[in-house]
């Protein structure tokens, strides 16, 4: 990582703990920045960011990848099919083949049939839907534990590792509230408490990423697939074959993420997804088609269905409407000072509106964090829409030789 | 030539449906059915009347979610929205007819109205980022999706609009039976036809006529084509993005109401979210003409009913979905291939044809 961006990093991350600090001291309410919410938020957040990464792999290539729902589909089900059957890491390798194939299938679909590749992607969710549907039913009904919308439980568990010597010093320090330094005390805890194995891969997997597509001969030929194949092509780059090795790639990394869903709740479920591969796609475009935004969308998502889930005494949806009209009120500064008086005066009416919200209801239903990130990412997109710069032949079919 | 031109558009289906039975036959055979008692039953079941009784009002469903995806696919514009955009309509009817003590042609029309407006202000929204903010509608209409059940849940749930309308299930009021529209039975004693389908035939009439016979149509197929030959031409491109996406949503506000007005009566969390998906996959089926929707439509529904009684011959009825998936999935690439075929022949065509004038030259 080089200076600049290392210093962006914790730039950032010194940024986002001090709103939650201000949130938690006006709210009194540590579940906010406490290590069990922080742990549990990585969980949530890991499946949807491999989703998103899916996405970087398949669209820094050039192929819109509308499918990874229906590959994150396929990875659910191969992974409690073969956990069930042969045990946990069984069911890993299983979700990544399960999910290669829906890759494959897009590849075959789009890269050489040229198929719309929105529309083939379209395919394969409703295909990879009703595939596990059925092959639940055949396989799942009358096993031990199974029926017919989910599978029996898988066999052992993803090691997870809890380091007491940081977790317990730091808890302690999380619960005296002190402004800022219990916050990060805890945040940091969280980062090292209950952690599994699947989430440290999952790091890994974006460390690669950004590594060998942003920093390798090997990323600069499959990016240049999706920024202008024809160049790329007249250069010697064998795009057809970067772009299935992207996509199949992709498929791979959707099929990981569903492995983690099916392997989180220890069962396949039918619908177990939810739509986490379409979130994916959002955060995916919510970081401008690079990793570091990616994994930023994905621990929003996470952090805010843990917040939703976990609520108690219905306080944690009041304290992310204010955490929201703060961060609303920081960007409408920012805007103030460059200038763009209309989104600073939108970004302030807004959190003015939030804040009013917050300090004259007593309670918020949890349906306020059920639709809180998508409105996030609504947001997010509509004032930043500008500047994001998705691959410059992303969605365009390919053919060699064909005029551009 | 015309002639010539429909027998390559039946091609791709024809192949789409025989590799998606040669496949779902593989399939049968690996579970250890029989593949000739398994579509032997869904074709006797679903040619029985009551079946084709169930299979048209399906039909008329997704005919109409087809439609309103296709409107926006003419001018390339994805509206993955329509989930969303039919469930916030047919809340919105469900609210204003059961409200209503009015005739029923007065009460049909406003809850149509209601679902309409509703369906195109839903959409509007991501034709106005679109617009206004370059945000794609794809992942827009997606989140907006995601928005709308959070919204419907909310109302149900937490507001008094939403009360117990059976065991443990909360819905809207029930709408007065003036407010209804059953339909007639024809083919089933006890299975009427829906009011909706001969309302759809008319929908997609207007369908056809306003995209091949009106200016506006001519327009927006143009857009489609192309955005900057037809910007170059006069067509202001936002105001066709707004008309096409309102008008997207508003025909798909009403995809929940056959079934609304014809059925249930009552909005409640059960009623399906996912018919706006179906759409899509009949849109590309059809081609986007509405001759082909209604046939997509109606091979859909054929597939959904038909295998309704296959668990008496221990096959999943799952089995369905994977025919339709498949077949999805290999009519696009059929039909793509068709293209490049046809794109290929009239080029060596061409070329004959100049070899032969320079030959006589």
């Amino acid at each position: 990582m080089t200076y600049l961006k290392s210093r962006r990093f914790i730039g950032a991350a010194f940024t986002a703990i001090t709103m939650l600090s201000i949130t938690r001291t006006i709210t009194g309410n540590g579940d906010l920045t406490s290590t069990v919410t922080i742990a549990q938020a990585l969980v949530f957040a890991s499946p949807i960011a491999l989703a998103g990464l899916a996405g970087i792999w398949a669209e820094r290539a050039g192929v819109i990848n509308i499918g990874l729902e229906g590959m994150m589909i396929l990875g659910t089900f191969g992974a409690g099919w073969a956990g069930w059957q042969w045990g946990v890491w069984a069911g890993v390798v299983a979700g990544v083949i399960f999910g290669a194939i829906g890759g494959l299938l897009l590849a075959v679909a789009a890269v050489t049939f040229g198929v719309d590749q929105i529309i083939a992607g379209t395919a394969i969710n409703l295909l990879a839907l009703g595939l596990t549907k059925f092959l639940a039913i055949v396989l799942f009904t009358n096993a031990p534990g199974g029926g017919q919308a989910q599978s029996p439980p898988i066999k052992g568990e993803i090691p997870t590792f809890t380091f007491e010597s940081i977790v317990e010093p730091l808890t302690s320090l999380h619960e005296k509230g002190i402004f800022f330094i219990s916050d990060l005390a805890g945040v940091f805890a969280g980062l090292f408490y209950h952690l599994s194995l699947l989430t440290i891969i999952t790091f890994l997997l974006f460390a690669m990423t950004s590594y060998l597509l942003w920093k390798t001969a090997f990323g600069l030929r499959l990016r240049s697939a999706g920024e202008n194949p024809w160049a790329a092509d007249s250069l010697g780059v064998k795009v057809v074959q970067f772009k299935y090795a992207a996509v199949v790639f992709s498929g791979m990394l959707a099929g990981l993420g569903g492995a983690y869903l099916s392997i989180a709740s220890t069962i396949y479920r039918n619908g177990n997804t939810a739509g986490r591969g379409f979130i994916g796609l959002a955060t995916m475009i919510f970081g401008d088609w690079r990793p570091g935004g990616t994994a930023a969308g994905a621990l929003m998502f996470g952090y805010i269905d843990t917040l939703r889930l976990i609520d108690t005494g219905n306080q944690n949806v009041k304290g992310l409407i204010l955490l929201g009209a703060i961060i609303l009120f920081a960007i409408g500064g920012i805007m103030l000072r460059r200038a763009r008086r209309n989104s600073a005066i939108g970004f302030l009416l807004l959190g003015s509106v939030m804040t009013g919200a917050y300090f004259s209801a007593s309670s918020f239903p949890p349906e306020v964090a059920q639709v809180a990130p998508y409105i996030t990412t609504l947001l997010v997109l509509a004032t930043a829409s500008q500047n994001l710069r998705p691959p410059a032949a992303d969605g365009v079919p390919y053919r060699k030789g064909d005029h551009h | 030539m015309n002639l010539r031109r429909i027998g390559t558009s039946l091609i791709a289906p024809a192949i789409g449906l025989f590799i998606s039975l040669a496949v779902t036959a593989v399939i049968l055979v690996a579970i250890g059915a029989s593949v000739t008692t398994v579509f032997a039953s869904m074709w006797n079941y679903g040619t029985s009347p009551r079946a084709m009784s169930l299979m048209l009002n399906l039909a008329t469903i997704y005919f109409l979610s087809a439609l309103a995806v296709s409107i926006g696919f003419k001018m390339n514009l994805f509206n993955i929205g329509v989930n969303g955009q039919y469930v916030l309509g047919a809340l919105a009817a469900a609210v204003v007819a059961s409200n209503l003590a009015l005739p029923k042609i007065a009460s049909v029309s406003i809850s149509i109205l209601a679902a309409m407006i509703v369906g195109a202000l839903w959409a509007g929204i991501s034709a106005w980022l679109k617009v206004a903010r370059g945000v794609s509608e794809v992942i827009s209409t997606i989140m907006l999706n995601f928005i709308a059940i959070g919204i419907i849940s909310y109302i149900i749930v937490r507001t008094s609009i939403g009360t117990e309308t059976s065991l443990n299930v909360r819905g809207t009021k029930p709408i007065p039976e003036s407010g209804m529209l059953r339909g007639i039975a024809f083919l089933d004693p006890g299975t009427p036809i829906y009011g909706f389908f001969f309302i759809s035939i008319i929908i997609g009439i207007g369908y056809w006529f306003l995209l091949n016979r009106t200016r506006f149509g001519f327009d927006l197929r143009a857009t489609g084509k192309s955005a900057s030959a037809a910007r170059t031409s006069g067509v202001q491109s936002n105001r066709m993005i707004y008309v096409t996406m309102l008008l997207s949503g508003a025909v798909a506000g009403l995809v929940g109401l056959p079934y609304l007005l014809g059925d249930t009566g009552t909005y409640s969390l059960q009623f399906p979210t996912d018919w706006g998906f179906t759409g899509i996959a009949i849109a590309l089926l059809g081609r986007n003409n509405p001759i082909g929707i209604a046939l997509g439509a109606i091979l859909w529904a054929f597939l959904d009913i038909s295998s309704g009684q296959l668990i008496l011959e221990g096959v999943p009825r799952e089995i369905s979905t994977i025919m339709q998936g498949l077949i999805v999935i290999v009519v696009v690439i059929s039909y793509e291939v068709v293209r490049r075929y046809q794109v290929k022949s009239e080029q060596t065509n061409v070329a004959k044809a100049l070899a032969k004038q320079e030959a006589s030259v």
